[in-house]
């Protein structure tokens, strides 16, 4: 048992769910009890889809259990193919109907319906959503795909998009675009749009595009193993990926290097332009699913110009990937899907900048630190109308964009720093390019009057924490919010290597002065 | 003087057969009922046992998530706990232990059960027991099913209530009890009006802290603010607490009679209550009538989800000028919503359970004019062409009593509204 306030997946059989509403005429029926169609609203409102998931729950209840559930299933089954006519059906079973043992594939396998049946495994007291849609994904493709003759023209599939995916509908497009600039057609696109007829032309495709292995690498392992369809491991996302992207398509499909049209990218000029020299050493926290992470990490450090100074993500089947992307990066990786460790590491580390999930944006919110949305799972404000690819050129752009959102501009920041005590434009007001923010609050007579005392929890203390005396506590808030809590970190684990019991004004700028950089 | 009489209610849809249906359900199930149960008692905390499903219910149900730290949480049941390789008991415990420790402002903790539990026969109200002696008197521990297999979303306040009714202390006070979660604001509003009326010793159940959990007894009257605590009424019921049934308090007429019922019980004299309720009531008709300008005419069709559908029905035909078509509940028990009923014009379909895909083809037929339906369904109809109002937003929103009567017109005439406004 584990005790889970917010959860970064569902369970697998949203997965799958996933899979089946990305698909044009796949159907789901899934044995599970009342209330499992809150999943439902997953999908019409996050991913604000207008239809219905191509779902059918049994719906058991309490009464039903003592007698028999399998007929349910198998008139739930028998129904949905009669009302839907689907191209195939997937059948699987929630956590509940894990539990009753009905057998859900073999039901489904031996009431003869005219359509493929795919029975589906899935664990739930051990696995995740994630696992669910890539498992459903490798279970489809098994069953529909079978060998062909490969298309004239040189061509790919793109696999691993899924419905409620982090900007798969852009992603789609924008990478369609570049493999077109290459001279490579799109065979098909999957799970996100393809139809089952779609699933069993697979094979005409000339090679794999796994665009996020997180959904669709073990259908890819298996078709290179069965189809000797050789799959890409960079995923394009970042100006440095995409060119190695470009190349690593270009060895598989065994054309020469092309010389892409890039007059659309904007990131690398908006980078070395003097107004991102602010970003220049920002201490940015990252954390989401292992894809996006890594990603995120080289953009972030060599491509915005900042320090990462900790990363991880939920995904434990990305862990060792994970562990050895952060040792690259110098810091230790965590790996967790415990929302509150995220938080504590976050609130050790005090960045200055978050990338991150939908969890991370609150921890953000909490804590007073911007944050940027890089990663599923996300809400439906990070859901937008407009084109906002994350891979390729376009998609770099866009992460600029986003990345810079939150931040203090340049200029600003000075602003910041040399009129603090400005009533309309100081650090409690946030980024003047954000609305709704309060006005400064006041520091009241009462709050001059006390003492301030603050008790720091620095780990490798020398001799007890050190305590921040009046002054010092108040040169710090003089300090602009978004470097105030890497100053007062500095400050104390400097106090605490030097033995210093008490912070003054003056251990401050020592600390700053020892910092410098 | 004279006293506040009876009214008695028959006719309606009192008789209407009811088209009773089974098959896929869209409907929460009662766990969901903690996303307001758990702000509304402000030292409890709610202890699913259950599956990674149950908790990415809890996070997405209502559409949103609420960051402040939730006093929810869900003990995952893992591999290891089913196969019997570790004591669930134990397990459990420790987990309990972690809680109390890390929350130590909990003094009321519900293990509430779920689907899984349910099956693998967990006996929650043994750990409870256990629990309880364990961390006795700083904190109670109950327990509750809010299973899908056995509660319906909102049933799920009714299956936690009627856990709280054995544990009531005793007393013979004369008292008026008001059972069900309201928003504090409604809350404070009815107490004003009752208070007014001469009645004194008003106690809620729910109440935000465990000391202000009320006592109850054979002077006790109970009437229930919301139609789906049938089990915690009957709880009550069997523990000698007498109930007073009416409408329920929604709009000017289910308001004016909710409390006509309680007047007359505690015998209050018709003058004063006419005087009391005099200014307020006239203050619902006239922002009932701005709102439903929009409504009158139009036509309503209730998917089953809250069991608010039969008295909202009442308003929105009643006060509004509606027709309703269709109005499905999960449940209808006629000894709690009968009046409701009666003052419900006969006409509609009146169903109850559900097979969605048949009762999204009656719904298509009619083409209604509003759709009151759960998220899964809203965007899915709205992209038809049908204007739908979310179901939950009516359980999220203060829409009892006099002051809200116009607030909930409003948000019936708002997707109407919407409509009108887009040029697209």
């Amino acid at each position: 048992m584990k005790l889970a306030v917010w959860t970064y997946e569902g369970p697998p059989h949203v997965g799958a769910m996933r899979v089946a509403t990305a698909m044009k005429d796949l159907h789901f029926v899934l044995h599970a009890p009342q209330g499992d169609t809150y999943a439902d609203l997953l999908f019409t409102m996050i991913d604000r889809r207008s239809a219905r998931p191509p779902v059918t729950y049994t719906t058991f209840q309490a009464r039903d259990l003592g007698a028999d559930t399998s007929d349910l299933f198998q008139d739930a089954c028998g129904d949905a193919y009669k009302r839907f006519k689907p191209g195939a059906m997937i059948v699987g079973a929630s956590c509940t109907a894990e539990l009753i043992q009905d057998d859900p594939g073999g039901l489904a396998e031996r009431m003869g319906l005219p359509v493929p049946i795919i029975p589906l495994e899935l664990p739930s007291y051990q696995r995740k959503e994630n696992f669910g849609a890539d498992e459903t994904f490798f279970q489809v493709v098994r069953k529909l795909t079978k060998p062909m003759e490969k298309t004239e023209r040189i061509s790919c599939n793109i696999l691993g998009p899924t419905a409620l995916g982090f900007r798969h509908r852009d992603d789609i497009l924008e990478l369609t675009a570049i493999l077109l600039d290459m001279g490579i057609d799109v065979n098909v696109v999957a799970p996100l749009g393809a139809s089952v007829s779609d699933i069993k032309r697979i094979g005409a495709g000339h090679f794999n595009v796994l665009l996020y292995p997180e959904t669709g690498e073990a259908a890819c392992r298996w078709l290179e193993k069965e189809l000797n369809q050789q799959y890409t491991k960079i995923i394009p996302i970042g100006v440095g990926a995409t060119k190695d992207f470009i190349k690593e398509v270009a060895s598989i499909a065994r054309i020469p290097e092309p010389v892409m049209d890039m007059s659309r990218l904007r990131f690398d000029w908006w980078s070395k332009s003097v107004d991102s020299t602010y970003f220049t050493g920002k201490r940015v926290f990252i954390f989401g699913d292992g894809t996006h992470v890594r990603s995120s990490a080289r953009i972030a450090r060599d491509e915005m110009g900042f320090e990462v100074v900790g990363l991880g993500c939920f995904n434990r089947e990305f862990a060792r990937q994970t562990r050895e992307l952060a040792k690259d990066y110098g810091v230790e990786a965590l790996i967790t899907d415990d929302y509150l460790e995220v938080e504590a590491a976050i609130e050790a580390l005090q960045p200055e900048m978050i990338l991150g999930t939908q969890m991370e944006r609150h921890i953000g919110k909490r804590l007073g630190i911007p944050c940027a949305v890089i990663s599923a799972p996300f809400h439906v404000q990070d859901n937008p109308a407009r084109y906002s690819p994350q891979v390729g050129w376009e998609g770099a752009n866009v992460i600029f964009d986003t990345w810079v959102h939150p931040l203090v501009m340049g200029l600003e920041e000075h602003l910041l720093h040399m009129f603090r005590d400005d009533f309309e434009f100081n650090d409690e007001a946030g980024p003047s390019h954000h609305g709704g923010h309060a006005a400064s609050k006041k520091m009241t007579n009462q709050d001059e009057g006390k003492e301030i005392v603050v008790e720091t929890e620095v780990s490798d203390v020398v001799g007890g924490p050190s305590i921040w005396l009046v002054d010092a506590e108040k040169e710090l808030k003089k300090i602009p919010f978004f470097v105030r809590g890497k100053a007062r970190r500095n400050t104390e684990t400097y106090a605490a290597t030097k033995g210093v019991k008490e912070i003054s004004v003056d251990t401050l700028y020592e600390a700053k002065a020892h910092y410098a950089n | 003087m004279n006293e506040v009489s009876k009214i008695e209610f028959s006719g309606g849809c009192s008789d209407t057969p009811i088209l009773k249906e089974r098959g896929q359900r869209e409907v929460f199930c009662g766990l969901t009922s903690i996303i307001w149960l758990h702000r509304k008692m402000q030292d409890a905390f709610f202890l699913v046992v259950g599956s990674r499903t149950c908790a990415h219910l809890l996070q997405s149900a209502a559409g949103v998530m609420i960051f402040a730290e939730p006093r929810f949480g869900t003990a995952i049941l893992e591999e290891k706990d089913l196969a019997g390789m570790a004591d669930a008991h134990e397990e459990l415990d420790r987990e309990v232990e972690k809680l109390l420790s890390r929350r130590p402002d909990i003094k009321q903790l519900f293990l509430v059960g779920s689907c899984p539990s349910e099956v693998i026969k967990l006996d929650l109200s043994r750990a409870a027991e256990r629990l309880t002696k364990l961390y006795a008197p700083k904190v109670r521990v109950l327990n509750y099913s809010g299973s899908g297999i056995e509660t319906t979303f909102t049933q799920g306040e009714d299956a936690c209530l009627a856990s709280m009714v054995p544990v009531l202390g005793e007393t013979n006070d004369q008292q008026l009890l008001l059972v069900g979660a309201l928003p504090d604001v409604v809350e404070d509003q009815l107490i004003s009006i009752l208070s007014n009326f001469g009645i004194e010793n008003i106690k809620t159940l729910p109440a935000t802290q465990k000391d202000k959990i009320p006592s109850v007894g054979a002077n006790t009257r109970f009437i229930l603010v919301q139609p789906f605590l049938g089990e915690t009424a009957d709880a009550l019921e069997g523990h000698g607490v007498k109930r007073i049934s009416a409408p329920f308090p929604f709009g000017d007429q289910g308001t004016t009679e909710w409390l006509r019922a309680i007047a007359m019980e505690f015998k209050v004299d018709e003058k004063l209550f006419n005087d009391v309720i005099r200014a307020p009531r006239a203050r619902a008709q006239r922002a009932i009538e701005i709102a439903a300008a929009r409504l009158k005419g139009k036509s309503v069709f209730f998917f089953p989800d809250s069991q608010l559908e039969i008295p909202l029905a009442r308003f929105l035909v009643n006060e509004c000028g509606m027709t309703a078509i269709e109005v499905g509940a999960p449940y209808v028990y006629k000894s709690i919503v009968g009046p409701d009923l009666a003052l419900l014009p006969a006409g509609p379909v009146i169903s109850e359970g559900q097979d969605v895909d048949l009762q999204l083809e009656r719904c298509r037929k009619a083409k209604p004019d509003i759709t009151v339906c759960g998220l899964g369904l809203a965007n899915p109809l709205e992209g038809e062409g049908l204007s739908t109002k979310w179901a939950i937003e009516l359980v999220f929103t203060p829409v009892h009593g006099y002051e809200q009567a116009g607030d909930l017109a409003a948000l019936f005439a708002r997707p109407i509204k919407r409509r009108e406004a887009l040029k697209l």
